[in-house]
């Protein structure tokens, strides 16, 4: 089969305001009568949520799409759906096509259960035939047996979604296009999603999906489009693209802290912080943080007077102000002798930064072995440490599984029979 | 152009078939009274309008008992105007579904019209119901009526995609449509026979497309009556006008109700 997915110089215009101007067939009628000349006036507000972009998926590819809210995703996928039209540009999608923007559309809350199937297949684009061979699977895939002849609007939302899920799920196109459908539902409901994603991965069809959720997309996708600003900044490796994108909002940031100009700090001042930066193995400054990442982090300062035996530490502190583990000299025992006047720096070495993905606030402090603080900054670099995959598969970081994480793997019984180690 | 249209409709007479399947399947459901609503509808009305009209301002029916007149006519009518008001609202009512899925936007105004079909054949059992009580034997133009519904259901059809579209990028169609069809119940002669209508307002009654089905509706019922073809001939053409109009402007429009709805 020739390329499902041909995308050419695709730009997508919409009109804003206009609509609040002219809602109201009565205020047409009215405008004419009173600016006969006004049209020629009107000035078009307008926006391109998509400019110029171009891209081939060939058969069989799964591509995630990523990008900020507001960047343009949902507008491809609904052009690519042909849900709407392109203001320029060409679409070829070929082969039979399934588009799941929404959970459960057109699913009527009077409507049993059973018979919303019908409806949600039908839409979706299953033949009557179809959803009547695959009814007991789609049944039993969302656990709701005992109600599916049930009017829908005595189901939890759990169970309504778990079923429109499972409709979506036996889907047979040759090109998907699934739109940010992780993003709803319970942990639970999730862990299915990943699921019926991965077989989809295996399955052989071409699939675009969007998503926010990067580990998802860097485990499930070997390709992806980063789309900024309504055109395409990055299309490659998943792996690549997902590092720009997330660079991206590091780079909001300057590189490196300045700390010098803090007023509200501990200790007598004899030697003061004067900045902080992350620097990563290849000795580049940088503010991207990942779990597991071997990382250095550099501490600048200042000292005004000759220092005896100093002992430097950094205190990781989590959003929620638990202290997650302390950094010193004086527990890796480092002994400095002696700081002389003037500006230096000391650099911690992190072999591997077991954080979860979230935000941790730094915690610095200076003193020395008499108990004398020199310095306390308390609270005072916010780090984000972003999502990586050190389990290979997608699923496990982020903040509702803990504050760290530890690599190993599992085995069950006694060894030998169905060991299922990682790493 | 019109055969793609056609062909893609056909893709999708599934999806269609269980829109329409929908519509009917909601209209009773957790009601009490359920199907017979159905004939509650025209049945009251048939009644309010033999005591007002019939009896009280003494209004001519051409011979015939007046609730056989006015029954006759309601129940066309009853169909007409529930399927207007449905596929006028159609698009709005469908914004979730016109917005994420993709479907020829066609099937939700075809479906609101064909919806009320079920409603209409169980209301017309009545029918015989009330000519068999004023002793008139029901005509065998009554076979006439699966094919006068035809045009009914195409006129409408292609009122309602062009009220539906309207209403997709003008909100306040959505409170125009009551109006026409209160203002359409009083331009054709339901209530009254065209026969009282003077020579010079015949013809303009006789634009009304609705005008010849309703009367053809009513004759063919009757043994007493004759059809009037010319003005049937006139109404079906003017049918098929708006039908094709209709159409032709929903086919234009169609492209942006995603962006606005």
């Amino acid at each position: 089969m020739s390329t499902p997915i041909v995308v050419n110089n695709l730009s997508k215009e919409y009109r804003l305001g206009r609509l609040e101007h002219e809602t109201m067939l009565r205020e047409v009628i009215v405008n004419m009568f009173k600016h006969p000349l006004r049209r020629a006036k009107r000035k078009k507000e307008t926006i391109w949520a998509l400019k110029n972009v171009s891209f081939r998926v060939e058969e069989g590819e799964v591509v995630g799409i990523i990008g900020r809210n507001g960047a343009g995703k949902s507008t491809l996928l609904k052009l690519l759906s042909r849900i709407t039209y392109p203001t320029e540009g060409q679409i070829k999608v070929r082969g039979k096509v399934s588009s799941l923007l929404e959970v459960g559309t057109g699913f009527h809350e009077e409507l049993t259960g059973r018979e919303n199937v019908y409806l949600n297949g039908s839409i979706l684009g299953m033949k009557k035939k179809e959803i009547q061979a695959k009814l007991d699977q789609i049944i039993a895939f969302a656990g709701v047996e005992r109600f599916v002849d049930t009017p829908v609007k005595r189901y939890s939302t759990g169970m309504t979604l778990r079923l429109a899920f499972a409709v979506a799920a036996h889907l047979d196109p040759d090109v998907l296009f699934v739109d940010e459908v992780l993003a709803v539902g319970d942990a639970e409901f999730q862990k299915k999603c990943l699921k019926t994603m991965d077989d989809l991965r295996t399955s052989g069809r071409t699939v675009l999906f969007v998503s926010h959720n990067m580990s998802a997309i860097e485990n499930l996708c070997p390709r992806a489009i980063w789309i900024e600003g309504g055109e395409i900044r990055e299309d490659g490796e998943a792996k690549d693209v997902i590092r720009a994108y997330l660079s991206m909002f590091a780079d909001a940031q300057r590189t490196g802290h300045d700390l010098s100009a803090i007023q509200s700090r501990g200790g007598n001042g004899e030697v003061r912080y004067t900045g902080i930066e992350f620097i990563d193995p290849e000795g580049r400054a940088t503010n991207l943080v990942r779990s597991g990442d071997e990382l250095n982090v550099r501490l600048h300062f200042d000292a005004r007077e000759e220092i005896r035996q100093p002992h430097f530490g950094v205190m990781v502190y989590s959003d929620m102000g638990s202290l997650v583990t302390t950094f010193s000299t004086w527990a890796t025992g480092l002994d400095v002798p002696m700081l002389p006047r003037g500006k230096g720096r000391i650099d911690l070495r992190i072999d591997s930064l077991n954080l979860m993905p979230a935000r941790y606030y730094l915690t610095l402090w200076l003193s020395s072995m008499g108990a004398t603080k020199y310095d306390h900054l308390d609270h005072c670099v916010a780090m984000d440490v972003e999502t990586s995959d050190p389990y290979g598969t997608g699923k496990g970081m982020g903040r509702r599984f803990g504050l760290i994480y530890v690599t190993g793997g599992w085995t069950y019984g006694g060894g030998a029979e169905g060991s299922r180690g990682n790493q | 152009m019109l055969l793609a249209w056609l062909k893609e409709f056909w893709e999708y007479r599934e999806l269609f078939y269980f829109l329409v399947w929908r519509d009917v399947k909601i209209r009773y459901k957790q009601t009490v009274l359920g199907a017979t609503w159905a004939i509650i509808q025209p049945f009251f009305m048939m009644i309010v309008f033999t005591v007002f009209f019939g009896k009280m301002a003494k209004m001519p029916s051409d011979g015939i008992p007046y609730p056989v007149f006015s029954y006759a006519a309601l129940l066309p009518w009853t169909y007409f105007s529930a399927a207007l008001i449905h596929s006028g609202n159609s698009l709005l009512a469908g914004a979730n579904l016109v917005r994420k899925v993709y479907f020829p936007r066609v099937a939700l105004p075809a479906a609101s019209a064909l919806g009320g079909i079920v409603d209409f054949a169980i209301a017309f059992v009545i029918l015989f119901g009330l000519m068999f009580y004023y002793d008139i034997t029901p005509g065998v133009g009554l076979l006439l009526w699966p094919v006068l519904m035809i045009p009914l259901v195409l006129l409408a059809m292609g009122i309602g995609m062009i009220l539906s579209s309207l209403n997709v990028k003008y909100r306040d169609i959505k409170y125009a449509i009551p109006f026409l069809v209160q203002t359409l119940l009083f331009v054709t002669p339901i209530i009254y026979p065209s026969s009282i209508a003077p020579e010079r307002f015949r013809f303009l009654l006789s634009l009304n497309p609705l005008t010849g089905l309703i009367e053809a509706f009513r004759a063919s019922a009757l043994p007493s009556k004759t059809v009037d073809w010319p003005l049937l001939g006139l109404s079906v053409g003017i049918t098929l006008v708006i039908f094709v109009l209709g159409a032709m402007y929903f086919r234009k429009t169609e492209r942006e109700f995603a962006d606005v709805i």
